[in-house]
């Protein structure tokens, strides 16, 4: 066992960790940050995407002491300072762009990589960003449009047959 | 997963002397070994993570080169804009999440058959240094998953040539998001190199009769009239020997048409 210390959504925090935890087993066994899901465990479906040092990860293939050191930013650290939600949030709820919510923690995180580099994406590039995110209930084009929504850009064009 | 002991060394001196330990691994970005180990089809003792090693990331340029550091991301390759082809294929590789952890040289030490990278190196004439010698891209690839590296050897430096032309095609396998097929086209003064990834059995190799042919004239006409043997071509459900070799082809058109 090792402890290591990262900052997760601001807070320091330090945990014991072995070798083979997982950033993931880390932020939710040890943290209690459950927001973060496990939908797959093989690094196909990105439920579990977090940011570490400002990059999309998944934190399901990862290790918690590769990322000692580093500052971590979860869905649990989305929300405005008031609590209200964020402007991804609250467009993934205007839009319809969750039904069962199990992959949105890492729609959203993968969105907030994706609009932070490229504000006013275009819907293909929305969906190239997407590619490693899987929707289980298949929730894509609302998905688009709340990302479309989030970054202020008209979307009635989208998914419009 | 069986666990292991994590190490960081912080020079590539350092991470050679963890490596020659009994049961020591390197690890990359982890995107491959990672879901390995979880299967346990790997399962090393001590685990030497690369990721810490500042000499070994970044993307430089000398005198017509490229050189690619072994610990440098997908990601980090793709926004350094080396040349045409290899910002494609950098940037289309997995998803957003894998490009920011997965590296050049865990790529090329893993030498998947689907891989995109190897046929980035073949096609470039590149060179792979580690840290005990320089190894030609010609001599390096062996086959599936096989590669003329040695225990305990890592992945230093890539260099690759920077070609006047180039531009890869990659057919997706939509679920894994590994390429079905991926062909490179690289164009020199001394002529073009084709390197095929995804389709053989023996892994990446080179498409020699389409090189003379695209050499003599660099346009998709040039191959027209060549066909590929289908023997040897990977076949599983999601498509035939056949459809591999008549895919080289036609992507090998479609790259030279679009070479820049
Ligand atoms: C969902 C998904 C989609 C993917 N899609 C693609 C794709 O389209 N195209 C593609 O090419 N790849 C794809 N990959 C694989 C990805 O590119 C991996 O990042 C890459 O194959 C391995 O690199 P790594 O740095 O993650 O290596 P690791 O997983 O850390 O290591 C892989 C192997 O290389 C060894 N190793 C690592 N670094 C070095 C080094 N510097 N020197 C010597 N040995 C080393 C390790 O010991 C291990 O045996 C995908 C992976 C995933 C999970
Ligand atoms: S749980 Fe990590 S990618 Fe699916
Ligand atoms: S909303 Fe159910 S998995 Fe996406």
């Amino acid at each position: 066992m090792t402890t290591i210390t990262m900052t997760v959504n601001g807070q320091l925090s330090s945990r014991e960790v072995e070798g083979r935890t997982l950033l993931v087993d880390f932020l939710r066994n040890g943290l209690n940050l459950t927001g973060t899901h496990v939908g797959c465990d093989t690094s196909q479906c990105g439920a579990c995407t977090v940011h570490v040092n400002g990059r999309a990860v998944k934190s399901c293939t990862m290790f918690a002491a590769e990322a000692d050191g580093s500052c971590v930013q979860t869905i649990e650290g989305q929300s405005n300072v008031d609590g209200s939600l964020n402007v991804i949030q609250q467009a993934f709820q205007d839009n319809h762009g969750l039904q069962c919510g199990f992959c949105t923690p890492g729609m959203v995180m993968a969105a907030a990589e994706l609009l932070k580099n490229n504000p006013k994406p275009s819907e293909a590039d929305i969906r190239h960003h997407l590619e490693g995110n899987i929707c289980r209930c298949t929730g894509y084009h609302n998905i688009v449009k709340s990302i479309m929504a989030a970054s202020g850009q008209n979307f009635s064009a989208i998914a419009a047959e | 997963m069986y666990n292991f002991e994590f190490v960081k060394p912080l020079s590539v001196a350092d991470a050679v002397s963890a490596l020659s330990d009994d049961g020591a691994q390197a690890l990359g970005g982890g995107q491959t070994l990672i879901p390995t180990m979880k299967q346990r089809l790997a399962s090393p003792d001590i685990l030497v993570s690369l990721a810490n090693i500042v000499e070994m990331r970044g993307v430089k340029h000398f005198s017509g080169n490229v050189t690619i550091g072994g610990a440098t991301t997908h990601e980090a390759v793709a926004a350094a804009d080396a040349f045409a082809g290899l910002t494609t294929l950098a940037g289309n590789i997995g998803d957003p999440a894998v490009r920011n952890r997965g590296t050049i040289g865990g790529s090329l030490a893993n030498n998947d058959p689907a891989a995109c990278y190897p046929a980035a190196a073949l096609a470039t004439g590149a060179t792979i240094t580690t840290n005990s010698r320089d190894i030609a891209a010609d001599d390096y690839f062996q086959g599936m998953f096989t590669t003329a590296l040695e225990e305990g050897e890592i992945i230093t430096s890539v260099t690759m040539p920077i070609p006047e032309a180039s531009n890869y095609q990659k057919f997706d396998q939509p679920a894994s998001r590994f390429a079905l097929v991926g062909v490179f086209v690289a164009k020199y003064a001394e002529g073009v190199r084709v390197a095929v990834t995804g389709a053989s059995e023996d892994g990446v190799f080179r498409w020699s009769e389409a090189e003379v042919a695209l050499s003599a004239n660099f346009s998709a006409d040039a191959i027209a009239n060549l066909s590929l043997d289908a023997s040897g071509m990977i076949k599983d459900l999601h498509g035939s020997k056949e459809y591999r070799a008549n895919l080289v082809k036609v992507l090998t058109g479609r790259a030279v048409g679009l070479a820049s």
